[in-house]
């Protein structure tokens, strides 16, 4: 089933939430809502699901205005974020709820709820549990009871709230690829709310990164990684450097250095910010370059595939600290030193009008 | 009320005393503990103790037989049936309206939310006497409902329903302030997930809502029952002392008691003793269970925490 939300505006006291946010999210896709606490991510979660109403605009359920429906009839599969699993009940007890809830007339026998839970317990490969109390569960085990709870009902959507935010790392990363199969295996339109980036990249279709109760960029989880809109979405996603400077002709004043930068469309003399990932900038040790921030090497870490090269930046970018990736063949190769003094040549710059009113960008 | 927070501290609150005395860095020296000990076991044994074992002596001083007839005299029979009539129509109505009233608080935004909770106090922090007047003040023969209740033939003041509705006000607060903050602690989220899987408002409370709570609740409910079978002051004023009609056990005790009879007065009175160690040793219960199975929540996540 296809979610549309229109123009969805929704305040708590004087914090804005969600700001006129509209969003479609396809049939059958797994959708991640990415964003840093506060972000109003999971206010459209539960706007969506109709466990919060909306100050002003609609959710359409497969092309229908749901805003007068109630939660109950929405036909949406809920994870809550602390599973929120019935206490007093056993495993199998929570799975089989939604189906003893229903009205009479369309409550399957027990044979038939026994067969279903059964059946979705070996879904979620923990058939042997159902006697359980949730106490008596792993956070990961409690995770997947509370996904199979949330399917019992054949929901149309699947709403997930920070499926993995409580979970240890390893469980984390093993419920993710276990998540993703699953939705293969299903098909079910869904939608997972996260604040881990890694974890959105990795396991969503399509990616919507939000803040501040706006939406900044949607696409697919390379198109966010490889192209962001917006400084946010570059911020936010994975490691950055960021240059201030302005523009001057062919090039980017930063202080009293100069980044080679192919001008683009921005204006000459205007205030920006430049960035770069950290395998996109070069370091240079030839002391003739001028091209390149100055920058002083604080610290090398050279323990795993890659080495990382921390950096305080000099001159005209005092203060400011850098990241840099490169092989570590590289680093030997260059012969660097921690307290040596380099420049920072970036591949890759990707430059934004400074301030929230343009946000433009140019890739040099 | 305190009375939440010994519930729930239970074993892991024993545990935390146990290691707080091995550990020599946060230990006390040992006459501090025994000073302690001593000052209250004294207290208890002089203010507490004493006057209990003093009821059943001075109850049983002329032997079992005169014990015997004091009870089964007509008068106490229908004090004892009286008390029990005010008890059974109290507790449920207390319990209904505390239930709501706490679901009201702990689940809903609404305006006025803090004036209740407030209100909801008033009986414990208004005397009783202070309670029997509003009562008299209300329906008696000179109040302000008086002249029509006297046309119509109701008869509040001076009889059983007066009685009924002194004891209902006094014991209006006791579930209610037992389960909000019970509560307010376990949040929505369990109701959220049964609404959003289908359930109705009464399934999601008969289904969710009322396992959580009902340990508090049975606690709620044994208190408020005690202290409508020994209320005092209200019914006092309310009652208007008519033998075998309008007395209830604490004011037939009263009664006796003025009248020299003391082992009568110590036998009745020995009832009502009996019923306050039944519902200690039902409340020490109550508290073993809920603690057992506040014990078997997540260590992680001892509550649901809702967000936003």
């Amino acid at each position: 089933m296809s979610i549309q939300v229109r123009n969805i505006h929704k305040a708590f006291g004087s914090f804005i939430a969600l700001d006129d946010v509209s969003l479609d999210f396809p049939t059958g896709e797994l959708v991640a809502l990415l964003g840093p606490s506060g972000c109003g991510k999971t206010t459209l979660l539960r706007v969506i699901a109709g466990l919060e109403s909306a100050d002003r605009g609609s959710v359409l359920l497969e092309g229908e205005d749901a805003s007068a429906t109630h939660v109950r009839e929405r036909q949406v599969g809920f994870v809550f974020q602390h599973y929120a699993l019935f206490r007093h009940m056993t495993v199998f007890d929570n799975v089989a709820f939604g189906l003893r809830m229903k009205p009479r007339a369309q409550r399957p026998s027990e044979a038939q709820i026994r067969g279903k839970v059964h059946d979705l317990l070996k879904l979620v490969q923990l058939d042997w549990l159902a006697d359980r109390f949730p106490s008596q569960l792993s956070g990961g085990q409690r995770q997947r009871i509370a996904l199979a709870r949330a399917l019992a009902v054949e929901p149309r959507v699947l709403l997930l709230d920070e499926p993995f935010g409580a979970l240890d790392a390893k469980v984390r990363k093993e419920l993710r690829r276990w998540l993703r199969n699953l939705h293969d295996e299903l098909h079910i339109t869904s939608i997972f709310v996260t604040h881990d980036q890694e974890e959105a990249l990795e396991v969503a279709d399509r990616v919507v990164l939000m803040d501040h109760g706006k939406v900044e960029q949607i696409g697919t989880p390379e198109e966010v990684y490889r192209h962001p809109a917006t400084p946010f979405v570059y911020g936010f996603l994975g490691a950055v450097n960021f240059f201030h400077g302005r523009v001057e002709g062919e090039a980017l004043r930063v202080g009293d250095d100069r980044l080679p930068h192919s001008g683009g469309g921005i204006d000459h003399g205007t205030e920006v910010v430049a960035f770069a990932r950290p395998h996109e900038l070069e370091i240079v040790t030839d002391p003739t370059e001028v091209d390149g921030v100055a920058a002083r090497i604080s610290r090398i870490l050279a323990f795993g595939v890659t080495a990382r090269v921390e950096l305080e930046g000099a001159n005209g970018a005092a203060g400011q600290h850098f990241e840099v990736e490169l092989t570590r063949d590289r680093v030997a190769k260059l012969g660097l030193m921690e307290g040596q003094g380099v420049r920072l040549v970036p591949s890759r710059l990707r430059v934004f009008e400074r301030g929230a009113l343009g946000r433009r960008a140019e890739v040099a | 009320m305190s009375a939440t927070a010994a519930i729930w501290s239970g074993p892991a609150g024993r545990e935390g005393a146990d290691r707080f005395e091995r550990r020599a860095a946060t230990r006390e020296a040992p006459w501090v503990k025994w000073t302690l000990l001593g000052v209250s076991l004294s207290f208890f044994a002089v203010f507490l103790l004493l006057p209990l074992v003093a009821v059943f002596a001075e109850a049983l001083r002329k032997g079992w037989a005169t014990y015997w007839l004091a009870l089964v005299e007509p008068d106490a029979l229908s004090a004892v049936k009286l008390t029990l009539l005010a008890a059974v129509i109290a507790v449920p109505l207390n319990l209904s309206f505390g239930v709501a009233a706490a679901w009201a608080i702990a689940k809903f935004e609404f305006r006025g939310k803090q004036l209740l909770t407030t209100f909801i106090d008033l009986p414990f922090s208004v005397s009783p006497v202070v309670a029997g007047l509003i009562y008299v003040l209300v329906f008696g023969a000179q109040g302000w409902l008086g002249p029509w209740l006297s046309d119509h033939d109701v008869k509040i003041i001076f009889a059983v329903p007066g009685i009924v509705l002194a004891t209902v006000f006094v014991t209006f607060p006791f579930v209610a302030r037992e389960l909000i903050p019970l509560m307010q602690a376990q949040g929505k989220e369990e109701e959220e997930a049964a609404v959003v899987l289908g359930a109705n408002g009464w399934q999601t409370f008969w289904h969710v809502t009322l396992p959580n709570i009902k340990w508090g609740l049975l606690y709620g409910v044994i208190l408020c029952n005690a202290r409508a079978m020994g209320e005092f002051g209200a019914v006092s004023v309310v009652s208007g002392h008519i033998r075998g009609l309008t007395n209830t056990m604490p004011l037939h005790v009263e009664i006796l008691y003025n009248e020299y009879q003391f082992a009568a007065a110590f036998a009745v009175a020995s009832l009502l003793a009996l019923l306050a160690l039944v519902t200690l040793a039902v409340k020490t219960w109550v508290e073993h269970q809920a603690s057992r199975a506040n014990h078997e929540l997540p260590p992680e996540s001892p509550h649901p925490v809702s967000t936003s």
